[in-house]
């Protein structure tokens, strides 16, 4: 079992990289990319099968220390 | 007075602060190893500069689980005098010591350089030797140190009177060409609200000898010493008539 997790910048802090990105994309003639972020994808492996049991645990290790909730959100699956 | 001077696999900046400390300013200072429970028989603690677990994650978000930092926390929480320096700064961030939160330079460059810092307060042990108002010169080093918090935070950070150092013009004017990162309201450092513990992203250990260029950091320790010592803040001078 697999806890797939992604985070991301929050809108209102900057994103200097997501902005080159989206400059490099346009340079290469892709129109309409309105927006571009960057983030992080984690995929943590996970011991037995209950994924309700996990879903508390990851969601506050993503809030304590994978994710710094002042700058970033999170999402994440688990299966 | 002694001074802790932390180290993380990582740091790099300990051995200036330790000379700054023991060599220029004349008192005690020892490394303390990040694996340590105490913080042993310190006046104050030094987070140093650096790439801590080599910013694997966010800067500072490993070391900020440290053992040391949990010995860091109840110092600082008991009044105890800690200063954050650039890898420090973002460290003390991630414990939640200090507000918000240091990202990726609006450039996108690593940005190593002489800044001209504005020091709007004295109200702090670490400016209270720096004229308020004041500009100094410190350099400074990083990739991240942009400063961000959110709007309410702002707020309170200057209604406290908590932004200590800005990026400012040599005539001391904080305009967006003399801010190296795009950090918000020109912020290179700040106090929390009980102003004993302060993060700051340049350099005060690498601008402490005249001999090696500048001095002007020297002051921020100093302030640290005649806090320590309870001497008062140096009178205002008379205006000139």
């Amino acid at each position: 079992m697999k806890a797939k997790i992604v985070i991301t910048p929050k809108k209102a802090v900057l994103d200097p990289q997501g902005k080159t990105v989206q400059t490099a994309l346009e340079h290469m003639g892709y129109e309409g990319v309105n927006d571009v972020h960057v983030g992080k994808y984690l995929e943590i492996e996970l011991e037995g099968d209950d994924a309700e049991a996990w879903k508390p645990r990851i969601d506050e290790a993503c809030h304590k220390l994978l994710s710094n909730p002042v700058i970033e959100d999170y999402h994440f699956t688990i299966e | 007075m002694r001074f802790a001077v932390l180290q993380f696999p990582g740091s790099n900046c300990d051995q200036d602060c330790v000379h700054v400390l023991g060599n220029v300013l004349g008192q005690q200072a020892d490394y303390l190893w990040h694996k340590e429970e105490s913080l042993g028989n310190a006046d104050a603690v030094v987070v140093p500069g650096g790439f801590s677990y080599g910013d694997y994650l966010r800067t500072g978000s490993i070391a900020q689980i440290s053992p040391v930092m949990n010995a860091v926390k109840q110092f600082a929480n008991d009044g105890g005098l800690v200063i954050g320096i650039c890898n420090g700064f973002q460290i003390l961030c991630e414990t939640g010591l200090l507000p918000g939160a240091l990202v990726r330079n609006r450039s996108l460059q690593f940005r190593c350089e002489q800044v001209y810092l504005k020091v709007p307060t004295q109200n702090s042990p670490f400016t209270r030797e720096i004229e308020a108002g004041g500009v100094i010169r410190v350099p400074i080093a990083h990739g991240e140190g942009c400063y961000f918090a959110d709007e309410e935070s702002l707020v309170r950070l200057q209604s406290n009177d908590q932004i200590l150092f800005r990026y400012v013009t040599a005539e001391g004017e904080p305009t967006e060409e003399a801010n190296p990162n795009g950090s918000l309201l020109n912020i290179a450092g700040i106090c929390n609200e009980a102003r004993n513990v302060c993060g700051m992203m340049p350099h005060p250990e690498r601008a402490s000898e005249s001999i090696l260029g500048e001095d002007d950091g020297l002051r921020i320790f100093e302030g640290m010493l005649r806090h320590f010592e309870g001497k008062p803040v140096a009178a205002e001078p008379e205006p000139a008539v």
